[in-house]
């Protein structure tokens, strides 16, 4: 065991926190699941799988407008589930907090709210090259309604922003970035507070595509300055199709929504609509109810733990990981930064990644192969996708050390 | 090398193989092996308009009408791919197009258990390729 992982395993009670998650405790084509997906999305805790049970059993109705017990039921629930979501970001307000869908619905309703109204063709949007798609093209859509361009940072051969070549591209033209905290695809961790602050002496907004760092550590809205910060709830053991989406109350207020329909309205008439007061103005027609409250419990559950202990604790699990990958031979690293969370991505000298996974997955172990939706970063790297194994506080040693075992079985079908 | 799928080597030939194994790692190496059976394709066919849509891996495919038969180059990048193409050309390589549309390919693939790794999301494309095939054996076909 290595040192970070020894020193860490005794803080969290390991064997609890397994049987927390139900699906873990299966046999996949006949061997123990080894669940190593978890950037794609993550397991869920018996407590929100409970929490959904008990929404639909117990309190389904709609929120914000019935006259009966059950709505007002719903209604409190839906809303403590927004203050969570707020105090586990660390907003000074819940009117800050807006449901969506998820990350890419949050970073779309930011580029069609935020910036399509404001932006000219004399505006530079940047992002990074090392984005996920959601953080790719709802930018290059509102380029190509406004006329502004999109600029990209360079990411050096590490997977490390080249933080000089940002600062060169700022100047007063420059009105949103928008990059990712943490890579899906290479687990960089990206320094986005310099980049906010750098973004806004030039007077541009800045999202943070949050959707890989929330999982992984704590989350201080306040202290990073960001303008908007999106997560999505299935990556943070909450249930799919929930996200939120973090911003500034003076900016979220100066915004139009570009959804229109029930909830978000306050007044409609064929004259004239005014629209709900925030956070509602943003969420049109009748929300993810279930999701929203499962999305609560999940924030309730990783509060019982000192989240600084199960980062450490990952860190141990990449770390160990990693030492096991440099180790075998014909495997290379994609994505070696300094700063990395949950993400191990790498390649078979001489094999293809589908066939790697296909293997895999015929000895119990869940891992994603492919461009992982970042084909630019994949198109800088010259490979068509890698083998990513992604990490949580639930999987361990022994996860990883099944996974090399079947890497160095399907080096005897393959290499 | 000469394609030895759809004439020395049978889709029953490879229903037959199959039934004999039981362990995934007897199975797959088999599926691999008859990847490597399968010529590779010129390099200068592996253009962009070869390529089936919907794969994780490159597949190319290019048809070949001849003296009323079908024939097909084809290739992938990925070796499990391969194998599963020379399974699907066990069925149509060398074939009068009215043979390849009568063809029941959904019970050859039930039979060999390969119903999952055609799963779309599978991203290997078979179903794609499948379906491509098809077309053009309609489009050269008696109809
Ligand atoms: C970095 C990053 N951004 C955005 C997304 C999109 O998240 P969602 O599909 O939940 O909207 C993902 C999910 O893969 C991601 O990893």
């Amino acid at each position: 065991m290595n040192d970070a992982l020894a020193k860490n395993i005794n803080a969290i009670d390991f064997a609890s926190i397994r049987k927390d998650f139900p699906i873990l405790d299966q046999d996949v084509n006949g061997y123990p699941l080894v669940y190593l997906d978890n950037a794609a999305t993550t397991q869920k805790p018996q407590s929100v799988i409970q929490s959904l049970k008990n929404y639909y059993s117990r309190n389904n109705s709609n929120v914000h407008r019935g006259a009966h017990t059950l709505s007002d039921r719903a209604t409190a629930d839906f809303e403590n589930a927004r203050v969570e979501v707020q105090h586990f970001v660390n907003a000074s307000k819940r009117e800050e907090i807006i449901w969506t869908r998820g990350t890419t619905e949050s970073i779309n309703l930011v580029a069609q709210s935020y910036a399509r109204p404001r932006l000219t063709n004399k505006d530079i949007i940047i992002v990074s090259a090392m984005e996920h798609h959601s953080n790719i093209v709802p930018w290059q859509m509102v380029c190509e309604q406004t006329g502004a361009t999109l600029k990209v940072i360079p990411v050096n051969d590490q997977g490390e922003l080249d933080l000089s070549a940002f600062q060169d591209m700022l100047s007063e033209q420059v009105k949103m970035v928008s990059v990712g905290h943490v890579s899906n695809a290479l687990g960089s961790i990206n320094p986005v507070k310099e980049i906010i602050e750098a973004a806004h002496a030039v007077g541009a907004k800045v999202m943070i595509d949050g959707a890989q760092a929330a999982p992984h550590f704590a989350i201080d809205v306040v202290d990073l300055d960001c303008d908007f910060y999106a997560f999505s709830g299935h990556k943070l053991f909450g249930p799919t199709g929930i996200g939120v989406l973090y911003g500034k109350e003076s900016l979220l207020e100066s915004m139009q929504p570009y959804q229109g329909g029930g909830e978000m309205i306050e007044v409609v008439s064929f004259d004239k609509t005014t629209f709900n007061q925030l956070p509602y103005k943003f969420e049109a027609g009748t929300p993810n109810i279930a999701g929203a409250i499962g999305l609560g419990a999940a924030i309730q559950y990783l509060n019982q733990f000192d989240r600084l202990e199960l980062q450490r604790y990952e860190d141990g699990l990449l770390e160990l990981a990693t030492e096991q990958a440099l180790a075998t031979d014909d495997i290379k690293l994609v994505g070696t930064a300094k700063n990395k969370t949950g993400v191990l991505s790498f390649l078979i000298e001489g094999t293809h990644p589908h066939d790697v996974g296909t293997l895999l997955d015929q000895q119990g172990i869940a891992v994603r192969t492919g461009h992982h939706c970042a084909m630019p970063i994949m198109k800088q790297f010259n490979i068509p996708g890698t083998i990513r194994a992604s990490f949580s506080f639930y999987n361990n040693q022994q996860d990883v050390e099944r996974l090399f075992a079947a890497i160095n079985k399907v080096k005897t079908f393959l290499v | 090398m000469t394609n030895p799928f759809g004439t020395t080597i049978t889709s029953s030939d490879i229903v037959e193989d199959l039934s004999f194994f039981d362990s995934w790692e007897d199975r797959y190496r088999y599926i691999i092996d008859l990847g490597k059976q399968l010529p590779a394709i010129d390099e200068s066919l592996k253009t962009d308009d070869r390529l089936i849509q919907g794969c994780q891996s490159q597949v190319w495919l290019e048809p070949y009408y001849h003296n009323g038969v079908l024939s097909f180059d084809v290739d992938s990048d990925a070796h499990i791919v391969r194998g599963l193409l020379a399974m699907v050309m066990s069925a149509y390589n060398n074939k009068p197009p009215a043979e390849i549309q009568a063809f029941d390919i959904d019970s050859f693939f039930n039979d060999i258990d390969l119903v999952k790794h055609l799963s779309p999301t599978r991203g290997n494309g078979l179903r794609a390729m499948v379906q491509k095939i098809k077309t053009i054996a309609q489009s050269n076909g008696p109809s």
